[in-house]
């Protein structure tokens, strides 16, 4: 008997590029296909390697029963396909996956939802798509709800709840299921700050139990604070395996984060957001070019454009600057001003660029995110998103920069020292 | 440390290896009975879900069947003039339709079954056999309403069940063995060509014309060359409506032997529907 909860040797998923990208075929082209096949043979243009890509690749490795263990990663890295794996949602082409245990995992959150059933139905239609018993939901059916907070609409239909509520009732059925091994990916990236919190929560309880988690995220500071030891995954290939801060520093070294504008689609803004609705997010340089690396020496313009569809009161757009492990070094808000407050008590419908100057000799150098918050204190957060826009702060010419060595803090401000010669002393 | 064990010892009954899997593989009929509280609860969902936000709600599954019945009673009685063998014709027409709608609705959900289910199949592992499954066995209850009906019209036309009732059970598990052996392939099909959603409304019409609803098997039997009609037996559905007719308003069938026939392509039809969709299944992930 072996004391791992995961074993993987050789893990590897191969996917047909037609078939990721078309989705499906029509029966048409199938019969096609077959009459143009003996051609293409000819032609040496079947099974070609270019028609397929590795989305996971012999991937090797274990997890001891009870090891909270992260997963770092870009998208596209192969995170979720080796989750899909282990989930057994779909089958690798090479390898395998040993499991001892009952996986469960919070990316499936009201997975077999239906809209038109109650809370109440719909509690129960989830649990038993997660693989709970009937007895096992009924037992923990009112703890279930308490912990959603909706119990007022327990036998309304989901429908009609906001999207907060559904995600709550869908997390509370999730997070109940007691499985051997927890598999948790990106599910802190949605829902408000108490929430997450919630979750997070949720998670230690469950490492603490002594059970076996998978946490697959882009915020470091959680992985950080969660997990022991990492794995990096890089274009489908594990390349790293270490304690945790050393996986989280790797990372980073690799420039593998997400950078650019952020540019919000449509149907990533929540319902909730209106009348609010964000459009997009950049940093620009001293000549006014979108940048994602800046110089520490020269001032930095943060932009941020939307739309107010009708007037709001007491509205505040503002930032949040975090390091990349989470850290954060400032928050701020286009209305901190009390006369600028004072103008824009309402703002009337339109559209609008908020934009601020980080000034010169200010961030010291490394990778910095930065979050966006709409609201109007003590009434609504209209929108939110902690990591919107990363950017890296290049230290060239910055002061001290004679000396090669890594400067600690957030901030490299030239302060204004002021030498002077007290007393001479006589050599 | 105890609980720690305990929780190994969980974790050891639920030891599972992910491999690739070639060639047949087989039902895992265990398997599917430790998942029977997910086929109760998904059927349960259909069956929610079918009547929600209707004005009539369940009474559609009454209504259907009765414009159906009045419609085919016009249609090919008063027009056509077929003969209805003896039985009042609104009976002979709705003992047929009984089975015959259980079927079409369970072909038809079940065919789509696993793309509406996209987002679970995508997302959670279970045996996916249960998705059509449940499709089908959802129609068993609008099928035990509108049977209902049939009761109270062998009442009001005086028509009395004879022994042949006996095999009525058997034969609603014919026709759901039917429906399930096509509802697989159709379903599997679906997943990688959509072509089957714009095939299955053409599918149950034509099927149903090729069914003895609205007349009597014999018309066909007997106008086929001796020795010929396992042909129109080859229509599993035929064996179902004959069977149905037989055990409620006690219709002779016209030859054990075909009814045979018709039992085995069921037979054939569930077990190939069974190896097409096992085979399929390790791709739906992927491609749905």
């Amino acid at each position: 008997m072996s004391a791992y909860a995961i074993n993987v040797e050789g893990l590897g998923k191969q996917y047909r590029l037609g078939g990721k990208v078309e989705r499906y075929r029509t029966l048409r082209d199938s019969i096609s296909g077959a009459f143009t096949w003996p051609l293409r043979m000819l032609k040496g243009e079947l099974r070609q390697g270019a028609e397929t890509i590795w989305a996971l690749h012999d991937v090797s490795f274990q997890v001891r029963q009870g090891q909270v263990l992260g997963v770092i990663g870009r998208n596209g890295a192969g995170k979720s396909t080796l989750l899909k794996i282990l989930s057994r949602v779909t089958e690798p082409t090479t390898g395998f996956a040993e499991i001892r245990g009952r996986v469960g995992s919070l990316l499936e959150v009201g997975t077999g939802f239906h809209p038109e059933l109650t809370g109440r139905e719909n509690i129960y239609l989830n649990g038993a798509v997660l693989g709970m018993k009937r007895r096992e939901i009924a037992a923990k059916f009112d703890e279930i709800v308490e912990f959603s907070g909706v119990a007022r609409f327990i036998d309304t239909a989901v429908k009609h709840y906001s999207s907060g509520m559904y995600l709550r009732l869908a997390f509370s059925v999730a997070a109940h299921l007691e499985p051997e091994i927890l598999v948790v990916d990106e599910v802190l990236a949605v829902g408000d700050a108490e929430f997450q919190r919630k979750c997070l929560g949720k998670m230690s309880d469950v490492a603490e139990a002594g059970r076996t988690v998978l946490f697959v995220s882009h915020n470091m500071s959680a992985i950080l604070r969660l997990t022991e030891e990492s794995i990096v995954l890089e274009k489908g290939e594990l390349v790293y395996r270490a304690p945790t801060r050393q996986a989280v520093d790797y990372y980073m070294a690799s420039g593998l984060s997400q950078s650019g504008e952020r540019i919000w689609q449509t149907e990533e803004i929540p319902a909730e957001a209106a009348p609010f609705k964000p459009l997009s997010m950049r940093l620009r340089d001293t000549q006014g070019r979108v940048v994602e690396t800046v110089q520490s020496r020269q001032p930095l313009e943060i932009e941020i454009e939307y739309e107010i569809e009708k007037p709001i009161q007491g509205l505040r757009v503002g930032i949040y600057l975090q390091t990349m492990r989470g850290e954060t070094v400032l928050t701020s808000f286009d209305t901190d001003d009390s006369a600028q407050y004072e103008k824009y008590a309402t703002r009337p419908a339109g559209r609008y660029l908020s934009r601020a100057e980080i000034p010169a000799n200010f961030l010291n150098e490394g990778q910095y995110v930065l979050g966006l918050n709409a609201s109007s204190f003590r009434v609504r957060r209209y929108f939110q998103e902690e990591r919107a826009l990363a950017f890296t702060v290049d230290a060239m010419g910055a002061p001290g920069m004679q000396w090669p060595e890594l400067r600690q803090g957030f901030v490299r401000p030239l302060l204004d020292w002021r030498i002077e010669q007290v007393e001479a002393v006589k050599a | 440390m105890t609980a720690s064990k305990a929780l190994a010892q969980k974790a050891d009954a639920h030891s599972v290896l992910i491999k690739p899997q070639r060639g047949l593989v087989g039902l895992d009929l265990g398997e599917l009975f430790r998942f029977r509280e997910l086929i109760f609860f998904l059927t349960w969902r259909d069956i929610l879900v079918r009547y929600k936000q209707t004005l009539l709600g369940g009474t559609w599954a009454v209504i259907q069947p009765l414009l159906q019945m009045f419609i085919f009673n016009v249609l090919f009685g008063d027009i056509a003039g077929l003969s209805s063998g003896g039985i009042p014709r609104p009976l002979f027409t709705y003992a047929a339709l009984l089975p015959w709608n259980l079927f079409s609705t369970a072909i038809g959900e079940a065919g789509r079954s696993l793309v509406t289910n996209r987002n679970m199949i995508t997302k959670v592992y279970f045996p996916r056999v249960v998705v059509p499954l449940s499709s089908v066995l959802s129609g068993v209850v609008d099928f035990a309403v509108a049977f209902v009906v049939l009761a109270g019209m062998m009442l009001y036309y005086g028509v009395m069940p004879t022994s042949g009732i006996l095999g009525l059970p058997f034969f609603l598990l014919l026709s759901l063995v039917t429906a399930l052996g096509v509802g697989l392939w159709l379903a599997a099909l679906n997943v990688h060509y959509r072509d089957v959603r714009h095939i299955i409304p053409f599918l149950t019409q034509f099927w149903m014309l090729a069914t003895p609803i609205a007349y009597e098997a014999n018309e066909i039997f007997d106008r086929l060359p001796q020795g010929f009609e396992w042909l129109y037996a080859l229509n599993p559905m035929v064996g179902v409506v004959e069977g149905f007719r037989h055990a409620l308003v006690g219709t002779p069938i016209y030859s054990t032997g075909l009814l045979w026939v018709s039992l085995i392509t069921s037979f054939v039809l569930l077990v190939s529907g069974l190896i097409y969709f096992r085979r399929m299944e390790r791709t739906f992930a992927d491609v749905v």
